[in-house]
């Protein structure tokens, strides 16, 4: 199930960044947040909650935590508050995030 | 390298801003450290890299950019994307980025941090698609994302405000759903010549409605009972009363407005004495003229010293800045005279317009007052309901509320159940004393902390 974006397609450039969010293959523009990039591209749920309620981003300000999605490995992280680049991977979450996939191992 | 700044100013909106070129023109050395990856605070949110600004960000767009190209002035430091989680007594102000934290040190410490929207609740505001009309805005500004067919709901300058633009930008919104009742209105025009100084503002508000009008937008008034759900189609469905009757209205996004309210947990956190302010219904650091708070070396101006918009902010930080130069014998006590009678004047004629803004866009009750099911904190999902249980069974203040329900456990800290726990205690008889906030004010990993050796920590005090 694939939601449409709540926001009207931007006018196409040349110019942009690719990544993929949930292993989908998805063009963001340069300056956008993965907040932006995800909302542009898709109007589902950016996580879900420990009791599997759909949420997307908030505030956008960083401010709420709501956006919360994994970033090249890294859970928790303020989709809002982290700019797009070149070949990002993206994942939703899904209830609490999973300690075993911490990237840096023995923290 | 202790007190290597004479400053260390957190926030670059406009007090920010005007804060550090006031400061470093006058040969203090500042530092200034914004959580975002370029400089404007939310008003001027990326506006540098705007092609026509001006459809944008208004009026303002000038006085946005040219408070940007001051912050080349030497004697600034800018960090960008630092998270500032702690000030402790000695005023060490502890930031990270990319999961590494530092620490800085001045003498003076001027937190400008800014405001965020106060939550507007009713049963569905956490379903993906309901956003502050604040977020739309940073979107659109910061890239280029216009809503589709939204619906406004709310009241206050900037829900008209993000209307008009909407409009400008041709992405109309679909309705605008208002809270106002004309009794509002009636019991602000008291404050109406009080405001006269404000003139300007004053009329380029009447200017917004005209232009909502003149577009046709559907409009409702006097509108309560919100509560929004999915349809089939992943839409969502907005219900409402409008002057008693039952209203529906089918959308993609759903934006709202109730005020904004001043970020206070770094403050909070800090030690800085606050106070209930009524007529705007929030909490507040207590000031003096200056922005100087209880607490020696630490100062706080604009939107966090309490809620006045961009010009009152733009003059508060400058008046900050010149106390601290005074304190820190760059300028003479009659130089500091001098040179701030300008900003108390501009920020007195700026500041005239709030009693009356504030009686007109009171936030309504029922909203701060949400039903059983209505979700308060949405960190920890606990609902208004839970919260009143917890109250009957003896929780006594927002403390007791907070361990018994976990509402205010989550990472936000509180900033967004914080304000609704208060109105629900209120509406309970029980005492409401101010939340705590403690550091680190921002998720900061274990990791991160050990890494701050003890050694580094020491060596500045």
């Amino acid at each position: 199930m694939s939601t449409a974006s709540r926001f009207k397609a931007r006018p196409s450039t040349n110019h942009f960044i690719s990544l993929t969010i949930d292993g989908q293959s998805v063009l963001a523009k340069p300056g956008d947040s993965v907040a932006a990039a995800m909302l542009a591209y898709s109007g589902d749920a950016m996580r879900h909650t420990v009791k599997g309620s759909p949420r997307a981003a908030y505030c956008m300000m960083g401010v709420c935590f709501d956006c919360l999605v994994e970033v090249d490995g890294y859970p928790n992280t303020q989709a809002c508050m982290v700019q797009v680049k070149e070949g990002m991977v993206i994942r939703r979450q899904q209830g609490l995030r999973k300690l075993k996939k911490e990237p840096t191992g023995g923290e | 390298m202790a007190n290597e700044f004479d400053l260390i100013i957190v926030g670059a909106g406009p007090a920010g801003m005007s804060a550090a070129y006031t400061a470093a023109k006058n040969k203090a050395k500042v530092l200034l450290l914004d959580e975002q990856p370029y400089a404007g605070g939310q008003i001027f949110r990326n506006i540098e890299s705007q092609v026509n600004g001006e459809s944008i960000y208004g009026d303002e767009y000038e006085t946005g950019k040219a408070l940007i190209n001051r912050l080349g002035t030497q004697g600034i430091s800018l960090e960008f994307r630092a998270s500032v989680w702690r000030i402790d007594e000695a005023r060490n102000v502890l930031w990270s980025r990319d999961e590494v934290s530092h620490i800085s040190t001045a003498r003076h410490v001027l937190l400008t941090g800014g405001a965020q929207e106060r939550p507007m609740l009713f049963p569905g505001w956490t379903l993906p698609g309901v956003m502050p009309v604040g977020a739309a805005q940073i979107l659109m500004k910061s890239s280029g994302l216009l809503p589709r067919d939204a619906v406004l709901v709310g009241s206050g300058p900037l829900l008209y405000w993000v209307a008009v633009q909407l409009i400008r930008a041709g992405a109309p919104p679909k309705a605008l759903v208002d809270t106002q009742t004309p009794a509002m209105y009636l019991k602000a025009l008291k404050h109406l010549p009080q405001a006269l100084p404000a003139m300007v503002t004053l009329l380029k508000g009447v200017r917004y409605l005209q232009e909502i009008r003149a577009a046709k937008i559907k409009r409702f008034s006097r509108s309560s009972d919100f509560a929004v759900t999915e349809t089939d189609h992943n839409e969502l469905c907005l219900s409402f009363k409008s002057k008693g009757f039952a209203q529906q209205i089918t959308a993609p996004i759903i934006l709202t407005h109730h005020g904004i309210i001043p970020a206070t947990n770094l403050a909070r956190s800090a030690g800085v004495k606050h106070e209930w302010n009524e007529q705007q219904q929030c909490i507040q650091p207590v000031v003096d003229g200056w922005g100087q708070t209880n607490i020696s070396g630490l100062h706080i101006a604009g939107d966090s010293a309490g809620i006045g918009g961009a010009e009152v902010a733009q003059a508060s930080g400058q008046l900050a800045a010149l106390n601290i130069l005074c304190l820190s014998s760059y300028i003479s006590k009659l130089e500091r005279d001098t040179a701030s009678r300008k900003a108390f004047t501009k920020r007195r004629r700026a500041m005239s317009i709030r009693a009356f803004l504030d009686v007109a866009y009171t936030p309504l009750a029922e909203l701060q007052l949400p039903s059983n099911e209505t979700i308060v904190c949405r960190c920890e999902e606990v609902t208004a309901g839970e919260i009143r249980r917890s109250v009957e069974q003896g929780a006594d203040g927002p403390r007791q509320v907070k361990t018994t329900v976990r509402a205010g456990m989550g990472p936000c800290q509180g900033r967004l159940c914080d304000p609704t726990v208060r109105t629900i205690l209120a509406s309970c008889q029980v005492p409401t004393s101010l939340p705590n906030a403690r550091s680190p004010v921002k998720p900061v990993k274990l990791g991160e902390l050990a890494a701050l050796s003890n050694s580094t920590f020491h060596n500045h005090d």
